[in-house]
C-alpha cells in the first residue's frame, strides 16, 4: 500500500513539476522579445524605411504596412472562400461527390505545411508573372485560412438545432434566406472568432512570404509587385549577424508578437470556445 | 411571382457555393500539379540520388536529400520523444492533479505557446537560446562524454539538438491541449469504478485514463508530428543549416539540415537554376507525401476512436 | 440490534453553497441488508458516497459529521483507499472496465492490491463469478471484453468485481435501475445471499424491491433522514406520516 500511495505522490509531483517548467519557455521568450525588442521602439521605427545600409537609424514601417496589405489581400481571398465552403458543407451538400472532394481538400490542406503552399504559389504565379509579387503572397496565406474558417462555419452552423430551422421553414422562408439570417446568423460567432485567430495565424506566418513577395526596402508600390513583411524582416535582420539590424529585427519581433498575442488573448476572453 | 424570385435567388445562391467549392477543389488539385511539374526536370536527371544521395552541390549539379531528409525525421522524432510524455504530464496535472483554479492558466499558457509565430522562436533561439546553450549545456557534456560519437564535439550552438529542443515546445502545446480536451471525457462511471475498488489516482489514470485516451492521444501526437516535420523558420533560424549531420559527424550538437531549412535557405539563389530550383521543390514534394500520409493515418485513427 | 458495522453521526454534505443531507444520524447492524429509500433528490446517492468517501471527488463537495467503521473514523482515521476497499461499491449504471476482459474485471481489485499469485486470482474468479451466478454464463471465454456482455450481466460483473476484495461492507445504488425484469430478479436474489458475507446498503427507487430484499429501511426526504427501522415495521406501521405516504406510493 506506501508503495502504492509513492507512485502516486510521485506522479504528482512530476506531472505539477513539468506543468511548471512549461510556463518557463513562455515567459522568457515574451520577456526577452520585450526586453531586446523595446530598445529599438521609437516613432520613427514605426513610420519610416530602413535606412541604406552603413547608415544609423531607419525603421521598418514599410514592413508593417506591408504586413497589413498582404493580410488584408489573404482576407479579401480566404474569408469568402471559407465561408463560403463551410456553408455548403453544413447546409447543401446532400452526401454529394463534390462535398466529399472538397472535404477531403480542406482536411488535407489544413495539414500541408505553411512552406508547401509558398513553393506552389511560387510555381504557380511568381514563375508565370516573371518576378515576386505580394499576390502570391497573398494566395499562399489565404489558402491557410480557407480550412481554419470553414471547418469553423460549418461546424458553427451544424449546432443550429432541428427545431429553429423547423420553425424558420414553418414562416414560409426559402431555404437560402434561412441560411444566411438565420443559420449563419447564429453561427456568426464562430465565424467571427476563426476569421480573427485565422488572420493571427497568417499574420506569424513567414515561410510562405520568403518565395512569394519576398522583401523590399520600399514603400509598397503595387499590389503586382515585391513588398517588406514585418516577418521576412524579422527572419533578414536576425540572421543577417549585424548587430544594429539584430536589433531592429527584435523590435518587429515585439510589434508582431503583440499583434498575434493580442487576437490571441481577445478572442479567448470574449469566446467560450476557441475553434 | 414571389415564389418564382425566390426560386432565382435559391438557384443563384447555390450556384455561387459550388463554384466557391470547386475553386478550392481546384486549388487543392492545382498544389500538387504545380509541385509534381517543377519537381520533373529535378527527378529525371537526379533520379533517386534526391532520396539517398549524401551530397549537395548546386555548382556541380549533385543534389542528394538524404542530410535533410534523415534531418527533417530525426529533429521531429526526438521532439517527439520528449513532447509526449511531457504533454501527457500537463493533461495529468490539468485533469486529475491540478487544482481547477489553475485550469484556465495552464490553457492560456498552451494557447499562446502554439501562437507565438515560428520566425520569432527563431530569433528567440538564434540569439538567446543557443548562447546559453553551448556554454552551459554543449560544452560541459562535450568535455565530459564526448568520446561517445553522438555528444561530440565540437559544440555548434546552432545545431540539430537546438533545432529538436525548439520544436519540442512548439508541438507541446498541440499535445496536450488535444490530450487534456480526450483526458476530461473519460467516462466518469467507469473512474469511478476504479476509485471504488480503492485505486489511487495514478492507478485510476493508467487503468482507466490512458485505456480510454490511447487512441486520441495518438492521433494528437501525429498531428504533432506533422506539424514539426514542417515546422520551418524556427528550424532553418537555428539548425546551422549545414550538410555535415549524420554522414559527416553523427553528433548531436553538429550543425544540419532539414528538408524546410534547406529550402527556405537556399531558394532565392536557386531561382537561377532551373535544376537546383527544381531539386528543391523535389524535396517538398517529399516533404509533401510523408506529412499527408501522417495526417491521413492520424484521422483514420481518430475516427475509429470516436467509437471506442 | 445485533452489533453495530457502520456508525453515522450527524452526517451534513454539500455540494458548493446547497446543502444535499442534513445530520444524519443512523447505525447499520452487521450482515444486514438495508435499504435507503426516498423521492428522487432526496440525497439517497450523496448519503451513501458519502460512506466511502466517493462524495469528496465531486467538486465543490463537502461534507461534516462522522461515519465510523468498526470504531474508525473513516474520514479522520483511515486513508479513502483503505476505506474503498473495505466498502465496496456497485453503481447505478453497470460500469465494468471496456479495456479490461471479464477476469481482469474480477481481480482488478486484487491487483491493485499487488496480488499477483495467478493460482489464487484463478480461484477467487471463478468463486466469484459462481456467486454471482454468471460462471455458467461466461466460463467457456474469460479473456472476452466484459463490456460485451448484456447489461444485466455486466451489473452482475461489477458485483463480482467488488466482492473479489471481501469488503466488509457493499453499497449498492440502485443497481437494477437499468436492467430488465428478469436481470432484476436474479440481482435481487442475489442481494439477499450477499447477506452472509457483509453489511449490504442498497439505494432503491422502487419501494416494493425494498420490502422484498431489506431487513431494515431507511426513508430519507429533502436530506433529512425521516425514518429508520425493521423494513417489516416500516412498511405496515410506519410512525411518521411522510414514510407512510411514501410507502403506499402517494407522493413521488
Amino acid at each position: 500500500m506506501n508503495m502504492r500511495r509513492t507512485k502516486d505522490l510521485l506522479m504528482k509531483l512530476t506531472s505539477t513539476l513539468i506543468t511548471l517548467i512549461m510556463a518557463v519557455p513562455l515567459l522568457w521568450i515574451i520577456l526577452d522579445v520585450i526586453i531586446k525588442g523595446a530598445s529599438a521602439l521609437s516613432l520613427d521605427f514605426i513610420i519610416s524605411l530602413p535606412a541604406p545600409f552603413g547608415e544609423v537609424g531607419g525603421g521598418i514601417g514599410n514592413a508593417i504596412l506591408g504586413t497589413l496589405i498582404i493580410n488584408a489581400m489573404a482576407c479579401v481571398i480566404g474569408l469568402p472562400l471559407g465561408i463560403a465552403t463551410g456553408i455548403y458543407l453544413s447546409e447543401y451538400s446532400n452526401g454529394s461527390k463534390i462535398s466529399a472532394l472538397l472535404r477531403t481538400a480542406i482536411d488535407t490542406l489544413s495539414g500541408i505545411p505553411s512552406i508547401i503552399l509558398g513553393l506552389f504559389a511560387f510555381s504557380l504565379i511568381v514563375i508565370r508573372v516573371g518576378h515576386y509579387t505580394a499576390l502570391a503572397a497573398a494566395f499562399a496565406l489565404s489558402i491557410i485560412m480557407i480550412p481554419v474558417v470553414s471547418k469553423a462555419t460549418e461546424e458553427g452552423m451544424k449546432t443550429v438545432s432541428v427545431d429553429i430551422r423547423e420553425g424558420a421553414i414553418a414562416l414560409g422562408l426559402p431555404k437560402w434566406v434561412i441560411t444566411i439570417k438565420i443559420v449563419l446568423g447564429i453561427a456568426k460567432s464562430s465565424v467571427i472568432t476563426s476569421s480573427l485567430l485565422a488572420f493571427a495565424r497568417i499574420s506569424g506566418e513567414t515561410a510562405p512570404l520568403l518565395f512569394t513577395s519576398l522583401f523590399s526596402y520600399y514603400w509598397p508600390r503595387g499590389l503586382n509587385e515585391p513588398m517588406a513583411s514585418l516577418q521576412v524582416l524579422i527572419y533578414n535582420y536576425a540572421m543577417s549577424g549585424f548587430e544594429s539590424w539584430v536589433v531592429k529585427a527584435w523590435g518587429a519581433s515585439l510589434l508582431l508578437m503583440l499583434l498575434v498575442l493580442s487576437i490571441n488573448i481577445l478572442v479567448r476572453r470574449f469566446s467560450t470556445k476557441v475553434g | 411571382m414571389k415564389y418564382k424570385s425566390n426560386f432565382f435567388f435559391e438557384k443563384i445562391f447555390k450556384t455561387i457555393l459550388k463554384i466557391t467549392s470547386l475553386i478550392v477543389i481546384g486549388i487543392f488539385i492545382l498544389l500538387f500539379y504545380s509541385l509534381v511539374e517543377r519537381s520533373i526536370p529535378s527527378l529525371f536527371q537526379n533520379g533517386l540520388e534526391i532520396l539517398f544521395g549524401t551530397s549537395w552541390d548546386p555548382n556541380f549539379e549533385i543534389f542528394g536529400g538524404a542530410p535533410a531528409i534523415l534531418g527533417t525525421l530525426f529533429s521531429s522524432a526526438i521532439a517527439l520523444i520528449f513532447a509526449l510524455p511531457i504533454s501527457l504530464c500537463i493533461a495529468i496535472f490539468y485533469t486529475e492533479y491540478g487544482p481547477v483554479r489553475l485550469r484556465p492558466f495552464i490553457s492560456g499558457i498552451m494557447d499562446l505557446l502554439a501562437a507565438i509565430p515560428s520566425v520569432i522562436y527563431g530569433i528567440w533561439g538564434l540569439w538567446t537560446l543557443s548562447p546559453i546553450l553551448k556554454i552551459n549545456f554543449q560544452e560541459p557534456i562535450i568535455a565530459s562524454i564526448g568520446f561517445i560519437p553522438i555528444f561530440s564535439g565540437p559544440a555548434y550552438g546552432l545545431s540539430i539538438f537546438l533545432a529538436s529542443l525548439i520544436l519540442t515546445i512548439m508541438i507541446t502545446p498541440i499535445i496536450s491541449s488535444i490530450s487534456i480536451d480526450i483526458f476530461s471525457k473519460t467516462p466518469m462511471h467507469l473512474r469511478e469504478g476504479m476509485f471504488a475498488l480503492g485505486a489511487t489516482k495514478w492507478e485510476v489514470i493508467k487503468n482507466v485514463v490512458f485505456p480510454f485516451a490511447k487512441r486520441g492521444v495518438f492521433a494528437a501526437t501525429i498531428l504533432g508530428l506533422g506539424r514539426a516535420l514542417g515546422e520551418t523558420m524556427a528550424v532553418t533560424m537555428v539548425i546551422g543549416n549545414s550538410y555535415l549531420w549524420p554522414f559527416k559527424s553523427v553528433s548531436l550538437f553538429a550543425s544540419a539540415s532539414t528538408i524546410t531549412s534547406k529550402i527556405a535557405s537556399e531558394f532565392p539563389e536557386s531561382v537561377v537554376n532551373l535544376i537546383h530550383n527544381s531539386s528543391l521543390i523535389s524535396l517538398a514534394l517529399i516533404l509533401l507525401i510523408i506529412s499527408i500520409s501522417i495526417n491521413f493515418v492520424a484521422e483514420i485513427i481518430s475516427k475509429k476512436s470516436v467509437g471506442g | 440490534m445485533s452489533s453495530n458495522k457502520l456508525k453515522v453521526e450527524d452526517l451534513s454534505a454539500w455540494f458548493y453553497e446547497k446543502q444535499v443531507l442534513n445530520r444524519v444520524s443512523l447505525e447499520f447492524p452487521d450482515k444486514k441488508v438495508i435499504a435507503i429509500i426516498g423521492p428522487s433528490g432526496c440525497g439517497k446517492t450523496t448519503f451513501i458516497r458519502c460512506l466511502n468517501r466517493m462524495h469528496e471527488l465531486t467538486p465543490g463537495a463537502r461534507v461534516r459529521g462522522r461515519v465510523v467503521l468498526d470504531g474508525k473514523d473513516i474520514y479522520t482515521e483511515m486513508d479513502a483507499m483503505e476505506v474503498r476497499r473495505k466498502i465496496g461499491m456497485v453503481f447505478q449504471k453497470p460500469n465494468p472496465f471496456p479495456n479490461m476482459s471479464i477476469y481482469d474485471n474480477v481481480v482488478a481489485g486484487l491487483k491493485l492490491m499487488g496480488i499477483r499469485d495467478k493460482a489464487l486470482l484463478d480461484k477467487v474468479v471463478e468463486s466469484k463469478l459462481r456467486e454471482v451466478g454468471l460462471w455458467d454464463e461466461v466460463s467457456d471465454d474469460l479473456r472476452r471484453s466484459g463490456a460485451q456482455l448484456s447489461g444485466g450481466q455486466q451489473q452482475r460483473l461489477c458485483i463480482a468485481r467488488a466482492l473479489a476484495t471481501e469488503p466488509e461492507v457493499l453499497l449498492m445504488d440502485e443497481p437494477t435501475s437499468s436492467l430488465d425484469p428478469s436481470s432484476t430478479a436474479k440481482i435481487e436474489s442475489l442481494v439477499r445471499v450477499l447477506k452472509n458475507h457483509a453489511t449490504v446498503i442498497i439505494i432503491t427507487h422502487n419501494v416494493q424491491q425494498a420490502a422484498r430484499v431489506s431487513d431494515y429501511t431507511a426513508f430519507l426526504y429533502l436530506g433529512d433522514l425521516i425514518e429508520f427501522g425493521e423494513t417489516k415495521k416500516i412498511f405496515e406501521s410506519p410512525k411518521n406520516p411522510l414514510t407512510e405516504k411514501y410507502v403506499t406510493g402517494r407522493f413521488g
